[in-house]
């Protein structure tokens, strides 16, 4: 039941890997990585369910704080330059 | 019964991720494209917590602690994306 809902996610995740590639601006580049950062996090808990190990969640929180950095600063670099 | 209910809820958070990647494909605009990839990705992440939370209810603090953080962070960067685009657009 994990590996169906792992692959679910990481089908998910492949098709937003398209977008990032594709995207025709850099803004739609950073929403699709705002999107596969989120989206990793939410696999980081299934993970966290499937090993039966608590530490996977710190490991989401932590991934989670730090692509919500990354938008940040992409979104101030898209404001006003460098 | 009360694991399905938990495993019926996360595959619900990944078919709303599903949904939300075939937007971000098919969406014509940057600013439907945000919208789709706030919302439905928000739901879909609160989804998997509450069905984790209900499959290991020993870990319901860290799990609550991860939707507050996602409800806080989630909104905020697509709004500062969003913000970005449009002042880079009037100029």
């Amino acid at each position: 039941m994990f590996e169906f809902i792992i692959l679910l996610l990481l089908v998910a995740t492949l098709l937003v890997l398209y977008r990032f590639l594709k995207g025709p601006t850099l803004s739609d580049r950073v929403v699709a990585f705002d999107v596969m950062s989120i989206a990793v996090v939410a696999l980081l808990v299934v993970l966290a369910l499937y090993f039966e190990r608590a530490l996977y969640l710190d490991v989401a929180l932590v991934f989670g704080l730090i692509g919500f950095l990354g938008t940040t600063i992409f979104g101030r670099f898209i404001e006003k330059g460098i | 019964m009360l694991e399905y209910l938990g495993f019926g809820f996360i595959i619900l958070g990944a078919l709303a991720f599903i949904v939300s990647a075939i937007g971000l494909i098919r969406m014509p605009d940057l600013y439907t494209r945000i919208h789709i990839g706030t919302k439905a990705t928000t739901i879909g992440t609160l989804l998997v917590l509450i069905g984790a939370s209900i499959l290991e209810p020993t870990w319901s603090w860290k799990l609550a602690l991860l939707a507050a953080f996602i409800l806080l962070t989630n909104p905020l960067s697509s709004s500062v994306i969003a913000r970005a685009t449009r002042k880079k657009e009037s100029l």
